[in-house]
């Protein structure tokens, strides 16, 4: 994404309003617990890698992959006091052995010092049942990338095994809040999705909302209430430089940036109130308007071809999700039915289905809804789950629900099987937003 | 009820006039300009729906009178049923009595803060709660305050008066708070 230079009477704000970039102690704030997994999880034994002392740190390569299989719910490691040897190639390993043990995979891997500072990341997934090496990899890594590359590890054997590409080496963004209302503080954190790496990118005594990515992971687009307004502003998460772009009259809400970064679609009300659909481009800061109803629209989503919105309308009545073509020319399209609400529409990588809040008795729940059939399923069992944000492998959703009072952040696969809560020490948590793969 | 408030209005108009010199320009303060104008009534807070509730108790105090802690001030709250923008009877002489002070004093302006309860999803309740101010403001208008007067926010579910799930909580959380600016 390009952003032309900041104008001047932004920079004059920034300073005026100099957020906290903080970055906490790395801790795990968030622990993810599974509540289900598949019924019959694929066994693995993933032996621990030969280390290179001293240049990996300490980090247990093997730990962090199995961490991330088993966190998927799709998996069941061997314990690795069940162990009767470690081989770190693919030469060494005893596949009877190991089959006796009830594994059909097996993991073997090593580190290797290339130079003072440079590690090679070499390991082999083999499969047990008829003795084929289904991965053999080496990878170069800093030594400070060293848990990236065990993410990356572990996606590319969830890859090679379930067929599905692996979203581990990822990150979330999320809203927590402390204190008790009326005086409340709020912050926009980033975290890998093992909760390690948690990083608070801005906090506010006002409300912070609706954080967004752009497609390219750089940017991160939020709702922060200053000066009793609302407005937009697109972060940049690695230097925590931050512009403000949409300060209008009335409502400045729910940015989303297009496939393609250069634009956001946001919610706008002027002074009438009336909230409407527009497209901002961040490079002009043109303005586009989208929709013209007096019914409340918002909550813009776009199809991954960039060519649609997908919004929130109660122009009918109840909330509803429609679909309109941003060239314009066309009443917009309802595509929800048979719930009295459905909103917050987010589009699945592949386009081909929508996540969304429902009501649906008594409860507000995470639907997904298959756009060429209109078939909807309802994923979850909370009272007030929302916000459902995709994977970018389009396999599992991240969203927030209430426990004990308590917002929560939660998982589920789109196909309903495994579902996982991710545990937080900071008070409320809120709006996760699953971040891009990396590039 | 409606002489009570004759009353206390006029006490509001005067103590204003008293205090006319005094300019406060929201957001000068990065943030909480507007409460912090009452003298002492209250610190700048980190948010104004602790003034409407902790306010009171300085009547007489100049600034005080019209804001947090005045006549009107005690009543700034409007609540709301659930999935509704309406008015409901028992607060619409509460807000017709707020627009006739102010249509009779075009220097003093509003901001009304639209809140909504936890359920349903954010951006859309924060439409939901610009609804709710914009009710109140073309109450305000009936009356004949200018429109230039009053200011909307919309804080759908972000800000809640006060914790908890349950209809108890909701029902104090669906509000539109009347700030007074002067």
């Amino acid at each position: 994404m390009r952003l032309s230079p900041l104008p001047t009477i932004f920079l004059a704000r920034l300073a005026a309003l100099l957020l906290l970039v903080l970055a906490l102690p790395a801790r795990a704030e968030l622990l993810i617990d599974i509540t289900k997994g598949v019924t019959d999880p694929i066994p693995i034994a993933i032996v621990p890698f030969a280390r290179a002392v001293p240049v990996d740190g300490g980090l247990d390569v093997a730990a962090v992959v199995q961490h991330d299989l088993e966190s998927s719910g799709r998996f069941r490691a061997m314990d690795r006091k069940d162990m009767l040897s470690s081989p770190t190639r693919a030469s060494d390993v005893q596949a009877a052995d190991w089959r006796t043990a009830r594994n059909d995979f097996i993991v073997v891997g090593r580190l290797v010092s290339t130079a003072a500072s440079e590690l090679t990341v070499e390991f082999e997934l083999l499969n047990l049942l008829n003795g084929q090496t289904l991965l053999s990899q080496r990878v170069a890594v800093q030594p400070a990338s060293l848990r990236f590359a065990a993410h990356r590890t572990a996606d590319l054997i969830y890859e090679k095994i379930t067929g599905t590409r692996g979203a581990f080496a990822t990150r979330v963004a999320y809203v927590s809040v402390d204190g008790t209302p009326p005086r409340q503080r709020y912050a926009l954190v980033l975290a890998d999705m093992d909760g390690e790496n948690l990083r608070v990118i801005m906090e506010s005594q006002q409300p912070i909302m609706s954080p967004a990515w752009s497609p390219d992971g750089q940017w991160i687009a939020y709702v922060s209430f200053e000066n009793h307004a609302s407005s937009v502003f697109v972060q940049r998460v690695r230097t925590g430089e931050r512009r403000q772009v949409s300060a209008r009259a009335g409502i400045n809400g729910a940015p989303a940036f297009s496939p393609d970064g250069s634009k956001l679609a946001l919610t706008l009300s002027g002074s009438s109130g009336n909230l409407d659909i527009y497209i901002l481009d961040l490079a002009t800061q043109a303005l586009t308007r989208v929709t013209e109803d007096p019914a409340i629209d918002t909550e813009p989503a776009w199809s991954p071809d960039g060519k649609s919105l997908y919004f929130t309308s109660d122009r009918s009545g109840g909330p509803q999700i429609y679909r309109v073509p941003v060239q314009g020319g066309e009443q917009p399209k309802r595509l929800t039915f048979g719930v009295p609400y459905a909103a917050r529409a987010r589009v699945s990588p592949d386009g081909t289905q929508l996540a969304m809040v429902v009501r649906d008795g008594g409860g507000y729940r995470v639907a997904v809804q298959d756009l060429g059939s209109g078939q909807m399923r309802v994923l979850t069992r909370g009272t007030l789950d929302e916000s459902p944000s995709f994977a970018p492998n389009g396999a599992q959703l991240i969203y927030d629900g209430r426990d004990r009072g308590q917002g929560v952040l939660a998982m589920v696969s789109v196909d309903g099987q495994v579902t996982q809560r991710l545990k937080s020490d900071r008070g409320e948590v809120r709006e996760p937003v699953w971040g891009p793969f990396p590039n | 009820m409606r002489k009570t408030l004759t009353v206390l209005l006029m006490a509001s108009v005067l103590a204003l006039s008293a205090c006319s010199g005094k300019k406060v320009k929201p957001g000068a303060t990065g943030g909480e300009a507007v409460s912090s104008t009452a003298a002492g009534a209250q610190t700048a807070g980190a948010d104004g729906a602790e003034a409407s509730t902790k306010g009171a108790g300085s009547a007489g105090n100049a600034v005080g009178a019209l804001g947090p802690s005045g006549a009107l001030g005690s009543q700034r709250v409007i609540y709301f049923d659930f999935d509704s923008s309406d008015i409901r009877p028992e607060f619409v002489d509460v807000v017709a009595a707020h627009g006739r002070f102010l249509a009779s004093n075009a220097s003093i302006h509003v901001r009304l803060e639209g809140h909504t309860d936890e359920r349903g999803t954010r951006e859309y309740n924060i439409g939901l709660g610009e609804r709710r101010a914009q009710t109140v403001k073309r109450a305000l208008a009936l009356q004949g305050v200018q429109e230039s007067q009053i200011a909307t926010v919309s804080y759908g579910e972000e800000r809640p008066a006060v914790a908890g799930s349950d209809e108890a909580a909701y029902s104090k959380n669906r509000r539109v708070e009347i700030f007074y600016i002067n």
